[in-house]
């Protein structure tokens, strides 16, 4: 007890200490968003507003939600914003269905050179991806998809890291459920989707959000494969345009940014544990 | 339960059991798309790196006319491509940085202490952002006006009335840009550690301490050897990253100023898709020894973390 009491002014201090750091830290991540969101609320009509004025920006004196609706007027948000929601949707789709099925036949079934394929699948993870781009641009430039939401979703939905975790939680259902369906004559098929999918589905969700994560905020291949159709590029290649743009409004960038920002804060918030766990770098 | 086994799918003599047309299909479709974009690109990308290959010859059905080395020799005396990779190495530098602080976070927020759920959570937000959007908003922080020279002229290592744009002067531009790598990656490999740290048995720390040894000492004697496979992990995640740096360059400052930000991916980028040439051989070429760069980094990193756990054990 005395050994206790002897040492707690130390650990007070050492707490301080950290709280102290961890804020230091929280500030370094979270003020480029702070001083955005503040930016996107400046009302800038009211005189000597700029944001070439550092401290004074952060914090606006005069508050409004016109930039939100300026953007969707001016830069055509309203289209960006569908094209993403479009190659996400189609993006997570398509990979939630070819893991799915992929990962079954990987844990439950026996066939030839099943782990020759499990081997090469996983290999994919190392396998050097510099020059990808410029294949795939040329691959579905000859099958007339480069240029549509398609080109953009296709390279995207097969992954190991998607059927490898599909197939770690089938490998998580129990063999005597599907023993059972098998004795009352339950095909694979079946087996498939009335009891693995259903039983697997906190995997299937957390793929789902990964997936849309990642989706969402890529910027380098849709901009590529979307370079002969800019009308459907989603809003992470849209925004750097709002930037590049003549007419330079930081006010309704800003906004944009909010708007770009706020999906991905709802999922996260809802599913932080999912993202804690790490589960995503341990396979990727 | 075992009587029913023989029932499953037992085939006949010479013809293709009905399971294994089963499992074929259902793996179709993910291999069909992993074959087309992930085996295929890098087999033929890899070939073309050894071809003359155009966008003229493919427009006009041409294929690639196989020329040697050519196209090594021709990028490697590029001036281009050298500072390209130079700089693609100097990217490097945030390897270590990245490995250091996340770790460190990681132990810090480990700690059992109320709160630490949320700061978890934060440090997180930026890895879960949009390259795009980190370059909106850290350009505005980088700008002559902007809140970072504000903030050094506030610690004086700026005189008042100093200040330039970190994006748009040769000396900082490259260093600002790891920055913002550095920023959407400490909460990432912050996680990855976590992971490490929580698989850590709590009877070795007890130990540890019943044994006298101080947290400074744990931390290097206990935690830092035991954290060495996840520690590996991430260097190697990391340094792959660095090296293929291209999306935080376009985003942030296209390659310039004079090409004080040129990498080595940017090159292939400009090769294949810019300017008069699009020239695929050659930026194919690129790629590849950007890939055998990653490929020797590797090696190496298993190298060093081996000797370095020998040194310990």
């Amino acid at each position: 007890m005395s050994a206790r009491r002897r040492f707690r002014p130390r650990r007070a201090l050492s707490s301080l200490l950290s709280y102290l750091v961890l804020l230091l830290i929280l500030l370094f991540a979270v003020f480029p968003f702070l001083w955005t969101l503040a930016i996107s609320l400046t009302n800038k009509a009211a005189p000597g507003v700029s944001i070439y004025d550092f401290p004074a920006s952060l914090f606006p004196r005069s508050l409004t939600l016109y930039n939100f609706f300026n953007v969707f007027r001016t830069f055509h948000l309203a289209r960006y914003f569908l094209n993403s929601v479009v190659i996400t949707g189609l993006t997570i789709a398509g990979t939630l269905l070819v893991s799915a099925l992929a990962a079954y036949p990987l844990a439950r079934m026996r066939f030839p050179l099943k782990n020759f394929l499990f081997a090469a699948i996983i290999s994919t993870l190392v396998l050097p991806s510099e020059i990808n781009f410029i294949v795939n641009t040329l691959t579905l430039k000859r099958v007339h998809l480069l240029g549509t939401y398609w080109g953009v979703v296709l390279p995207l939905i097969s992954t190991a890291f998607g059927i490898f975790l599909m197939r770690q939680a089938y490998l998580g259902v129990p063999a005597a459920l599907t023993e059972a369906a098998i004795i009352d004559g339950a095909t694979d098929w079946q087996i498939l989707w009335r009891i693995m999918v259903p039983l697997s589905s906190p995997s299937l969700t957390a793929l789902g959000i990964f997936t849309l994560v990642n989706t969402w905020n890529s910027y380098f291949w849709p901009m590529v494969a979307l370079l002969p159709a800019p009308r459907l590029a989603p809003l992470a290649v849209g925004m750097l345009k709002l930037k590049g743009q003549f007419v330079y409004d930081p006010f309704n960038i800003a906004a944009g940014a909010v708007i770009m920002m706020v999906p991905v804060l709802i999922v996260f918030v809802a599913a932080q544990r999912l993202f804690m766990r790490g589960l995503e770098g341990a396979v990727k | 339960m075992k009587l029913a086994a023989p029932r499953v799918r037992v085939a006949r003599a010479g013809a293709i059991p009905r399971s294994w047309i089963v499992a074929y299909s259902l793996l179709f479709p993910a291999l069909l798309l992993l074959v087309v974009f992930t085996f295929y690109p890098v087999i033929y990308g890899s070939y073309l790196g050894f071809t003359h290959y155009t966008a003229i010859d493919f427009a006009h059905g041409r294929s690639p006319r196989w020329n040697d080395l050519h196209n090594f020799s021709r990028v490697f005396s590029d001036s281009l491509f050298q500072t390209g990779l130079i700089n693609s190495l100097k990217y490097l530098a945030v390897v270590p940085a990245l490995q250091v602080a996340s770790l460190a976070v990681a132990v810090l927020v480990n700690r059992k202490l109320p709160g630490m759920t949320f700061f978890r959570a934060s440090f997180y937000v930026p890895v879960i952002t949009s390259i795009s959007l980190a370059a909106v908003m850290w350009s505005w922080i980088y700008q002559r006006s902007g809140s970072l020279n504000w903030a050094l002229r506030l610690l004086h290592l700026l005189a008042g009335g100093q200040g330039f744009n970190w994006l748009t002067n040769t000396g900082t531009a490259l260093w600002a840009i790891m920055l913002v790598t550095f920023w959407r990656g400490f909460g990432y490999y912050m996680v990855l550690y976590l992971a490490g740290l929580q698989s850590i048995p709590k009877e070795i720390d007890e130990a540890a301490q019943l044994d006298g040894a101080s947290s400074w000492q744990i931390f290097w004697r206990v935690t830092v050897p035991l954290m060495k496979p996840t520690t590996l992990l991430c260097t190697l995640l990391s340094t792959l990253a660095a090296i293929r740096v291209l999306e935080e360059i376009l985003v942030l400052t296209g390659g310039g100023p004079l090409h004080s930000t040129y990498t080595a991916l940017m090159y292939v980028y400009h090769k294949a898709f810019q300017g008069f040439s699009f020239n695929f051989g050659e930026a194919s070429a690129a790629g590849l020894i950007v890939a055998v760069v990653g490929v020797i980094l590797s090696v190496l990193n298993f190298r060093l973390m081996r000797e370095s756990s020998g040194v310990k054990g």
